[in-house]
């Protein structure tokens, strides 16, 4: 087969068995791969109304059909379940090199089922899958884990683990693979604890084929050429990272700042991308394929702070950043090196931690509940004992591994998390970013900008500009970015990847490499099935418009100063034209017709 | 003109892009197992080194290779070998000190850099100029410039 594999492996954590199963390509010409076809795959086995810890669910590694080539930056793979943080169907998308390896090895996806009756880890050598005892890295820390059982399997293998975070059942638990890439919202890591397994290695000698080599290397010559000319696929992201960020979101008064209270901050410049590549980075570093490197690889000589890994992105140095009310990069640097080894999502824990921030500002909760840790907004040693508690399991720590909202809602006060659905929004005040509310609002997973990234055009222009402030147009410039992400996550591409290139460019490297021929209305429409099809999931599982809100902080509250002052998200003008355009029926279910038109 | 295959390891990412085109071009298909350039990741220490054939003037591997198959090629700026007259004897890859003759046990064959002919895809495709592709000579000259620059910032901040 070309592009894809050919084979599915299914393993049942509860019996061992452990069973080879030819790819159906019918399904994958429609869901393509990663979280289009894992998603279909997850909706077909898995009762929308599992209990997300239970041994009902499913944990699904998929890889998509560009990944082990040479696309341009197209080594993401996608982690598939139910997510226990939000509810929802969770699809956590990863770079590194696990995808790809998983392909070397022979298979396209790996799901896996039950629940094992100790902790293990699954060891595939090409044809030789194992299921191996555990108990000896159960409790290590991510980075031990991975060097551990690559000294028992082999260096060179491609290991994704859970940390202490994903054996406690932490609801925003990582996956983390090549120490530092993380399937990192949602919760997925919790999944696999409430599995036992603690981690899947991977090592492939094969190969990954496509159907037409000159065309595919003409395909892949012309989107290379796009993303490296771009500004900011082939400038930005590779000079300075993802926190590049920070002062572009600055200006415009879009930096979220003290949970959400304003969205400005004075001293953003000293955690933002600019002042990382003068102080703490050591080099760029690429995922698999990638031709972007938006990856830091940075170390803290600072004694206090002493660490060294990758981070932070953009979405961390806020969190732990202006959302805390802290300037202090080291410290941020530290808090990320912790996450990653511990196994968690640092947007929700440096968003958890500032709702806590908001809630002691506001005496809901006292010195007695913070185990005496003096808790305000811009307080750098509070901010850090906060994430060692949460690491260790300890005292206020085991209030925060439940996320903000119920956290805040223990406290009578869900209303200071900031979250939609249950999982905290990141680095993105939708205030001064109309449309990226609506994303929020409506997106499959809960509050999250990687759905349908309408900040590229909103703020940074990309492919065009559209007026931030400005809510008409939204609700159809977010199907378009919805859907793309969705095809474009089921191929392996990763979305830095549409800085440069777009459905045209992902349609035309899909069609050579697999040898059926995409346009790129067929793309689109594939997104948009992939889309629908997580929609009835949720509504499956209970979630559904009532949620599809944002915190009144963000419909009420004005931002109080900054470039942005005077104004709210006006969500109200755009969902119903979203349900509208999207072919759902007034309260956002999707219609009878639409489904039929997706073939669902 | 006499080049080299230029290795900057500072500026690697550890994408493997070089992998992916090195199978890619040799054997058609995506396939890093047998590629004959290979890249090292220290993951958490941030730092890569594709390691590949050296081309060696004194050639160990043709040295020992009974049979004249593996042969000085200077032409092409390169040790290359003769498939018709290897017997798989596997000396070439005892005698190579940096472990870039590797005999192959699914095709039996040698694989090794062979340059490509004279257009290395892995410097075509490396997106940050880690691999070059360069006349000898001058084949440090990118390096001795980053000192110089690194000096004169240094001077500069001395004397200002």
């Amino acid at each position: 087969m070309n592009g894809w594999i050919g084979t599915v492996l299914r393993v049942d954590l509860t019996s061992g068995s452990i069973k080879k199963e030819a790819l159906d390509l019918e399904l994958a010409k429609m869901f393509i791969g990663g979280r289009g076809l894992g998603s279909k795959i997850l909706y077909d086995e898995v009762d929308a109304k599992t209990d997300p810890l239970s041994s009902d669910n499913k944990l699904i590694f998929a890889a998509g059909p560009l990944n082990g080539t040479f696309a341009p930056s197209s080594g993401h793979f996608n982690v598939v379940t139910k997510g226990p943080l939000t509810g929802t169907i969770a699809a956590s998308s990863s770079g590194g090199m696990f995808g790809p390896m998983l392909k070397f090895a022979g298979y396209d996806m790996i799901i896996l089922e039950g629940k094992a009756d100790r902790p293990v880890y699954l060891w595939i050598k090409d044809s030789e899958v194992e299921i191996r005892g555990a108990e000896d890295l159960w409790g290590k820390n991510t980075v031990d884990t991975t060097q551990e059982i690559r000294s028992a399997t082999d260096e060179e293998a491609s290991v994704a683990c859970i940390g202490p975070g994903g054996e406690r059942l932490i609801f925003f638990a990582n996956i983390m693979n090549e120490s530092n890439r993380a399937a990192g919202r949602t919760g997925v890591g919790a999944v696999m604890g409430s599995k036992q397994l603690k981690a899947v290695a991977v090592l492939g000698t094969g190969a990954v084929h496509v159907s037409d080599n000159d065309a595919f290397r003409v395909s892949v010559e012309k989107a290379s050429i796009k993303i490296k000319e771009h500004a900011v696929g082939g400038g930005g992201l590779r000079n300075y990272g993802t926190d590049v960020l920070v002062n572009i979101l600055n200006n415009i008064g879009g930096l979220p700042t003290r949970n959400f209270r304003e969205s400005y901050f004075p001293d953003a410049d000293k955690v933002g991308g600019e002042s990382l590549t003068k102080t703490l980075l050591t080099r760029p570093r690429g995922c698999y394929s990638c031709i972007i490197s938006c990856g830091r690889a940075t170390r803290v000589k600072n004694p206090k702070y002493e660490g060294y890994g990758e981070g932070p992105e953009y979405e961390t140095a806020w969190a732990f950043g202006p959302d805390c009310g802290i300037d202090d990069l080291e410290a941020i640097t530290k808090a990320n090196y912790i996450c990653n080894e511990t196994g968690i999502d640092t947007i929700t824990m440096g968003a958890t931690i500032a709702c806590a921030m908001d809630l002691f500002e506001n005496n809901i909760i006292t010195t007695k509940d913070t185990d005496g840790v003096v808790l305000n907004f811009g307080n750098v040693e509070a901010m850090m004992e906060m994430v060692h508690k949460t690491a260790r399991g300890e005292g206020f720590g085991k209030k925060l591994a439940l996320g903000s909202y119920r956290m805040a809602d223990s406290y009578g006060h869900p209303e200071y998390s900031m979250s939609v659905k249950k999982q905290e929004m990141p680095a993105y005040d939708p205030r001064a970013v109309q449309g990226i509310g609506l994303n929020y609002a409506t997106s499959n997973r809960g509050g999250c900008h990687v759905r349908g990234y309408t900040v590229a055009p909103e703020v940074l222009g990309n492919p065009e500009k559209a007026d931030p402030l400005v809510t008409e147009g939204k609700a159809n410039l977010n199907i378009i970015f919805q859907n793309l992400t969705a095809a474009l996550d089921s191929s392996g591409a990763c979305l830095f990847a549409t800085f440069g290139i777009g459905g045209d460019e992902l349609a035309d490297l899909l069609s050579t490499a697999t040898g059926i021929k995409f346009s790129t209305e067929d793309f689109m429409l594939a997104g948009d099935r992939i889309w629908n099809l997580e929609r009835l999931f949720n509504l499956k599982a209970g979630i559904g418009p009532k949620e599809d809100t944002l915190p009144d902080r963000i419909l009420k509250d004005e931002v109080p100063k900054g470039p942005s002052k005077g104004n709210v998200n006006r969500l109200d003008e755009m969902l119903p034209e979203y349900y509208s355009l999207r072919g759902w029926d007034e309260s956002g279910i999707p219609t009878k017709d639409k489904l039929t038109q997706l073939g669902l | 003109m006499a080049k080299m295959l230029m290795i900057y390891p500072d500026r690697c990412t550890g994408c493997h892009d070089c992998e992916l085109a090195c199978s890619f071009f040799h054997d058609k298909e995506f396939r890093p197992y047998t590629s004959r350039i290979k890249v090292y990741s220290w993951e958490m220490e941030g730092f890569s080194m594709p390691t590949t054939c050296a081309q060696c003037e004194d050639a160990p591997c043709v040295a020992v290779c009974p049979t004249g198959a593996m042969y000085d090629d200077p032409g092409n700026n390169r040790v290359a070998w003769d498939e018709s007259k290897c017997i798989g004897c596997r000396m070439c890859t005892l005698a190579c000190p940096f472990g870039a003759v590797v005999f192959e046990t699914g095709k039996r064959r040698i694989i090794k850099c062979d340059l490509c002919d004279g257009e290395p895809e892995c410097v075509k495709i490396c997106p940050t100029c880690a691999l070059d592709y360069v006349e000898e000579t001058d084949a440090a000259k990118a390096r001795k410039k980053a000192v110089a620059v690194e000096f004169k910032k240094t001077f500069e901040e001395v004397t200002s």
